[in-house]
């Protein structure tokens, strides 16, 4: 049991809803003190509105946020012990550096001295030590997002919310703020909310993550299970690669599945998810690329789900280097992931090739409508 | 190198084309006469028809107290109006650039143009028909018994200053609508979510952005002013001694060219010495101001 003292934020049954559009609908969650908690969903998910409200800019049509024991509804986001990261940074340009850091503790009315000591402390915490007298204009995109997140958590608020900030940054930027962000959740020990559609971004730096769509959670868990554990179709098709069929159960024996997909193909899947599935319902499938092993010869090969196929195109990209199969009978196409040896450097489009996959790395899930 | 030359010179020629409009506009029509003014105005009447070049004109300004009377309460008048446009028009400008969505803000700003797409002396005639002795509101006054006889509302300070604010309103609310239009919602919301109350991020947020609109509406507001002459005359009537009334006196009335154009270039003078020492007091540069 959860003791209530050690959660830093706890949403109840928040709803909120813009004319007939429900942006937030029916979510709960806590999160532990001292947690990276991730919201990951496409866009339009009410990921913004979720965290807009977590904030004080926006309130719930009904549900409560409890911060620290407290509940926040109807708190102004200036009385808030909850500070954001804004998508894009949003430090004042007419101030410089130790002016935006200053701004908070200034309204807390913390003296001269103080707020210059604070300044600095926090300042060297990002190692930007020297860059007090800098203005904004003059810093990097690395060092802008370093300073928007001196700037809340020199106030030591008790949840930090980021609206994905790393959006702006290049792709080569944003892998090193990943690994940075993290280093300075850790820390500075403060309960990290972080909203984003990236899902790298998520699994790399998150305990928890909320996969999130239509407005409610589809998902909570840490990034493991989240990708070895998909509990429903969203999810498994959300976050990392799989390969999709649409099709529909044949044949239930002992635990195990036949389902046969639109284009022809009968698969081999275990009955491991919690959902109870029927012979004749229209299920979703997924095999991730990386659960699949190809051999040139159908020999000593030994698995659930077998498949003749033929390469269409290699896409190498060093250790991500995938290929693109075509199954002969169906004509459906498949994503492989090239094994890390040097054995295949030879494999070039249209080599005859054998696929196989076991029962237990195929995903099964009820289709939803939508 | 034949060919860069020739390249240059044609754009030279465009440059001339592009510009000679510009600068035959700016000669002709201003510099050109103001030359001509500071010319006239160092004429100095020796006797009839008779004149030789001196100071007597501008030495007759600050000798004859009326004279510096009046452009002191021109100018202070004129600062007092620009202050008053500015508070009036930054809530007016705020709640359109960042209150209003869609349509209610286009309908808005073109509401506050409207008025200007009547002459001045026809909105000033306006104002007149409301306020004079027999005029709306006074009749209205008498009407619901709060006033005993005819009020009249022309003639005053007070008149003046109301014509001077609502014809000067235009330029104030543009310049500060487009600029507030241009500032980040979440620089706002990031001053509210670091502690900040309204005032707070009014001064250290939105002012701040909002700086070079404010100064440059605020000159042209206030250099507007100080020429104006249709809405003190006739609003102020006999009292209003506006600045521009010395001018057209001096002009029209007494024939004194020489004194009126020694007028003319004090007040063009001096208007820009306040414009300065108000640029240098809020450390904006006029270029940075007026682009």
């Amino acid at each position: 049991m959860l003791n209530n003292k050690t959660l830093d934020l706890e949403c109840k049954n928040l709803y909120r809803r813009f004319d007939d559009f429900v942006a937030v609908n029916d979510i709960s969650f806590s999160i532990p003190k001292g947690s990276f908690f991730s919201i990951l969903g496409p866009s339009g998910c009410g990921k913004t509105t979720l965290l807009r409200m977590l904030a004080g800019f926006d309130n719930p049509n009904s549900g409560d946020i409890i911060i620290k024991g407290k509940s926040m509804v109807g708190v102004p986001p200036n009385k808030r012990p909850v500070n954001m990261v804004f998508q894009h940074l949003a430090l004042f340009p007419n101030m410089n550096v130790a002016q935006n850091i200053g701004y908070g503790l200034q309204r807390q009315g913390v003296n001269r001295v103080d707020i210059r000591r604070k300044v600095d402390e926090v300042l060297a915490r990002v190692s930007l030590a020297d860059s007090g007298n800098k203005k904004i204009s003059q810093l990097s995109g690395g060092q802008k997002q370093r300073i928007a997140i001196a700037r809340c958590l020199v106030l030591q608020p008790d949840v930090l919310l980021l609206d994905e900030p790393l959006g702006a940054l290049d792709l080569k930027l944003r892998e090193h703020m990943k690994v940075e962000l993290k280093q300075l959740q850790q820390e500075f020990d403060t309960t990290f909310v972080y909203i984003t559609h990236d899902q790298s971004e998520a699994l790399v730096m998150s305990d928890q993550v909320a996969v999130m769509n239509h407005g409610k959670f589809y998902q909570v868990g840490n990034p493991q299970q989240l990708y070895y554990q998909p509990q429903n179709a969203f999810v498994a098709g959300f976050v990392g690669d799989s390969n999709q069929w649409a099709g529909k159960i044949c044949e239930v024996t002992n635990n195990k599945f036949q389902v046969k997909t639109e284009s022809g193909l009968v698969f081999n899947c275990d009955a491991d998810s919690n959902e109870k599935l029927t012979q004749g319902d229209q299920v979703k499938i997924f095999v991730r690329p990386e659960a699949i092993d190809i051999s040139n010869s159908a020999s000593g090969i030994n698995q659930h789900n077998q498949l003749d196929t033929e390469v269409t195109n290699i896409l190498f990209d060093g250790a991500n280097s995938q290929i693109l199969v075509k199954e002969y009978k169906s004509g459906a196409e498949l994503q492989v992931k090239l094994p890390q040896t040097a054995n295949y450097m030879q494999l070039k489009a249209g080599d005859k090739l054998q696929v196989s996959f076991p029962a237990s790395q195929v995903k099964t899930f009820a289709q939803t409508t939508e | 190198m034949q060919r860069t030359s020739s390249s240059k010179a044609s754009l030279n020629l465009g440059l001339i084309l592009l510009l000679g409009p510009i600068l035959l506009w700016l000669i002709i029509l201003v510099i050109l006469p103001q030359l001509t003014m500071l010319n006239i105005s160092l004429q100095e009447r020796v006797s009839p028809r008779v004149y030789q070049y001196g100071f007597a004109n501008f030495v007759e300004f600050f000798t004859e107290p009326l004279y510096w009377n009046t452009f002191i309460r021109t100018a202070t008048m004129s600062i007092m109006a620009t202050i008053l446009t500015l508070i009036i028009a930054f809530p007016v400008s705020y709640y359109i650039a960042k209150m209003l969505r869609g349509r209610a803000k286009g309908l808005l700003f073109i509401l506050c143009l409207i008025p200007f797409w009547v002459s001045e002396l026809v909105r000033t005639y306006g104002w007149m028909i409301l306020l004079r002795e027999s005029g709306v509101i006074s009749t209205w006054l008498q009407y619901f018994n709060f006033a005993d006889g005819p009020v009249e509302m022309l003639y005053t300070d007070a008149t003046i200053m109301l014509g001077l604010v609502y014809t000067s309103m235009l330029f104030m609310v543009v310049p500060l609508t487009s600029t507030l239009e241009s500032l980040d919602d979440s620089h706002i919301e990031a001053g509210y979510d670091l502690g900040g109350n309204g005032w707070s991020v009014l001064w250290y947020v939105i002012i701040p952005h909002a700086k070079p609109a404010i100064v440059s509406g605020c000159i042209v507001v206030f250099m507007l002013t100080l020429g104006n002459y249709l809405t003190p005359i006739l609003l102020g009537g006999k009292s209003s001694l506006w600045f521009t009334e010395q001018i057209f006196t001096q002009f029209i009335t007494r024939f004194n060219w020489q004194q009126g154009s020694a007028f003319g270039v004090l007040l063009l003078t001096i208007s820009s010495l306040i414009v300065w020492a108000g640029l240098k007091i809020t450390r904006q540069s006029f270029t940075k101001v007026m682009s």
